[in-house]
């Protein structure tokens, strides 16, 4: 057991933070997260500067200690973190580079590494969500195509984005799970309709796609016609795995600036908003810890995250939400005055236990796969 | 950095648990309830002889020279096996006392629950600790001490009128506590894993239905998370996250012991089944050497002073 990083992990470390000082007051400001295609352009150059500066594939090729150091330092340094890129980032690319043929691999990953294209998650259905197996989205060979017929829902940033990763059916008649193809699908092709959906914190963070005869390569599946649920199984674990991880390190921030906060206005003499925030901080101090442990486990199956992912998601999608109540509790009234940033977060905080699988699909899960309970219904 | 076990700590946690399997089985834990919780002597003196109470200290003593990470993955298994006697005060006491490092001495304190000591009537000594100090006294030295009907059947009690001084605690005596507690959070889960997957209703064995799969599952969250806390502050030794550890350590044990009945059923509520041994013995615990109100002021200081 060991926490304490090599001489070549901290010469990483001191490179990056040198880098980030002189790097972040070259980026422009923030834009307003109503601003889609301002946040596009923000997000697409912060990943180029990464990339000129090599460290745009280091959720992919460095080791998981170097990606843990990554997100670390880029928290602490108030770097934007993925943003619109995050499929992209975190679960096309990784699952490209794992499932792909080279081609495909030459075709896509250097456009996300470089933040020149953008991609979005079309899994969820209307009539498909936790149940995903379910879906319904057909695809039907034609010549060296695929029609596909259907709609998506909730696809983030769908409004932005270049290209999707599409999950059709393209048997039918299979068990629901057998006839499931991955497909990587443009954006601006014909047939393709997004229509945005307000979220409950305002923004259009979301959309319906509705596909009507849209024509895809068959060359751009990624693995085997009709394998595509496996295909999906190591997209979702790169999902649950690895993407909250920079957050954990913004969450110990913000609890340092709500206790800032509650110390100017006198709450922090309440002494039950006083250990509230006592007890998160050790809580966001074990989530970490489990972090570390994860990411150490993961270094057994060379990277992919494991269930564990599950355990993680779990914890950290309450204790977030128990935060943004705090902090609540403690602004009073400020909590309402939605151009403070705590207002925003707070509503955000709202979508951790649904989105990416939701709280109870995750305990279904740590009950059967990692507890080996029976599957019921 | 790499947070797994080495493989001469896993030998080592495979070791205790095999020694405590054999040593204090199911049998041995009736045996000791019926015995209202005293010390098992002998058996207290193979823990002695394998090294229980000498782990760390340094060779030259007799001891194996071993770090708190090592220490904390023994108590757990002791939190496991639900082992009783003052462990943890026995532990400590080994540094000044060759009779306590080969378990030949009982020693409990008298500092760690507030009013109450525990095993007293079977204590050769008993520590007072301030900050890092410790004393020791006999137990003729500590006069008027009253016996209490304890609530957990493995842990005899006595009162202190006078009470005892207020010191800060140990930082060990802190974390190998919440060694125990996380030992017996994971044996909860197992238990209640095990009689979901074994006990049917309705024609299916109850861990197919969600309402208890979902109680479980949360179970091991809470475990999961309380062992990255625990092992984590034995590697940094730092007393925040030593507090943090017993306040994540003391939930999951509680929480898991009090799920893990309900699971049980009114099979849960008997005597006969084991849980209620370790749902009674996590409320001590939870209440010996730093509260949960103590460990979030602690915390909050934290927070509060990196400011
Ligand atoms: C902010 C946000 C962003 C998202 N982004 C994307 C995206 O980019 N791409 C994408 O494809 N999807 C996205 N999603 C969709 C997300 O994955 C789904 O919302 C989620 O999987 C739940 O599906 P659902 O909304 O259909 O709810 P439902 O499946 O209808 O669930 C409704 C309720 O029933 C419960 N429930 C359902 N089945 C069970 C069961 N078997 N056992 C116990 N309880 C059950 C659920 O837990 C929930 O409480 C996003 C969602 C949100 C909130």
């Amino acid at each position: 057991m060991d926490l304490t990083y090599t001489e070549e992990e901290e010469a990483f470390r001191a490179r990056l933070r040198e880098w980030l000082d002189l790097s972040l007051p070259k980026l422009s400001a923030r834009p307003d997260p109503l601003d889609w295609p301002g946040r596009r352009a923000y997000d697409t150059t912060w990943q180029r500067m990464l990339y000129d500066a090599g460290y745009a594939d280091v959720h992919w090729d460095a080791s998981p200690t170097q990606r843990l150091i990554f997100l670390e330092e880029t928290e602490r340094a108030g770097a934007p973190y993925v943003g619109a890129n995050f499929v992209g980032l975190l679960h096309a690319g990784p699952t490209i580079a794992a499932e792909g043929t080279a081609e495909q691999r030459e075709r896509w990953l250097p456009p996300v590494l470089r933040g020149d294209e953008i991609w979005c998650q079309g899994f969820s259905e209307p009539d498909a969500g936790s149940d995903l197996a379910s879906l319904r989205t057909k695809a039907v060979r034609d010549g060296d195509s695929y029609v596909v017929t259907g709609s998506k829902i909730w696809t983030s940033h769908a409004e932005v984005a270049d290209w999707c990763e599409l999950l059709v059916r393209t048997d039918p008649d299979a068990p629901r799970h057998r006839g499931i193809s991955w497909l990587a699908m443009r954006m601006d092709a014909p047939g393709v309709t997004v229509r945005p959906l307000r979220t409950l914190a305002g923004s259009a963070e979301f959309a319906e796609v509705f596909l009507d005869e849209v024509r895809v390569p068959v060359a751009n599946r990624v693995g085997e016609e009709n394998d595509g649920w496996r295909v999906t199984m190591v997209t979702l674990s790169f999902e649950r795995g690895t993407a909250f991880v920079g957050e954990v390190v913004a969450c110990r921030r913000t609890l340092g600036e709500l206790a800032a906060a509650a110390r100017a206005n006198g709450t922090w003499d309440d002494r039950v908003l006083r250990r509230g925030l006592g007890r998160l901080n050790a809580e966001f101090s074990a989530l970490w810890r489990l972090i570390q442990w994860n990411v150490s486990e993961s270094q057994k199956t060379g990277g992919v995250p494991g269930v564990g992912g599950s355990v993680f998601k779990l914890r950290y999608s309450h204790a977030r939400q128990e935060l943004y109540e705090a902090a609540a509790q403690i602004l009073g009234p400020d909590a309402f005055d939605l151009d403070r940033q705590w207002a925003a977060d707070r509503l955000s905080s709202l979508s951790y236990t649904i989105a990416a699988g939701t709280s109870q699909i995750q305990r279904n899960i740590v009950a059967e796969r990692i507890l080996g309970l029976p599957k019921g219904r | 950095m790499d947070f797994r076990l080495t493989d001469d700590q896993r030998a080592l946690q495979r070791g205790v648990r095999e020694l405590l399997a054999g040593r204090f089985g199911p049998e041995a834990l009736r045996a000791a309830v019926d015995r209202g919780g005293t010390v098992d002597r002998e058996l207290w003196r193979e823990l002695g002889a394998a090294g229980f109470f000498s782990l760390r200290l340094p060779e030259a003593q007799g001891g194996a020279g071993l770090g708190l990470p090592e220490a904390v993955l023994v108590f757990e298994e002791a939190g496991r096996a639900l082992l009783n006697g003052p462990l943890v005060a026995t532990h400590v006491a080994a540094e000044r006392s060759p009779e306590a490092a080969e378990g030949t001495c009982v020693v409990t304190c008298a500092t760690q629950l507030r009013s109450l000591i525990t095993h007293f009537a079977a204590a050769d000594a008993a520590l007072v600790i301030h900050g890092t100090g410790i004393r020791t006294r006999r137990p003729k030295d500590l006069p008027h001490t009253r016996p209490v009907r304890s609530m957990d059947p493995l842990t005899p009690l006595h009162r202190i009128p006078d009470g005892t001084p207020k010191a800060p605690p140990r930082p060990d005596t802190v974390l190998l506590t919440a060694a125990e507690q996380l030992g017996s959070a994971a044996r909860t889960t197992d238990m209640a894993v095990r009689y979901a997957g074994e006990r049917e209703q309705f024609g299916q064995p109850i861990g197919g239905f969600q309402a208890v799969k979902h109680l479980c599952a949360q179970m091991l969250v809470r475990t999961e998370l309380a062992r990255s806390a625990v092992y984590a502050a034995a590697i940094t030794e730092d007393f925040t996250e030593i507090a943090g550890a017993k306040l994540l350590a003391d939930e999951a044990a509680v929480r898991n012991a009090r799920d893990c009945l309900q699971v049980h059923g009114g099979m849960g509520f008997t005597w006969e089944a084991e849980v209620h041994l370790h749902l009674k013995r996590a409320w001590l615990r939870g209440q010996m050497w730093l509260t949960a109100a103590e460990a979030e002021e602690i915390q909050a200081d934290a927070l509060a002073s990196a400011l």
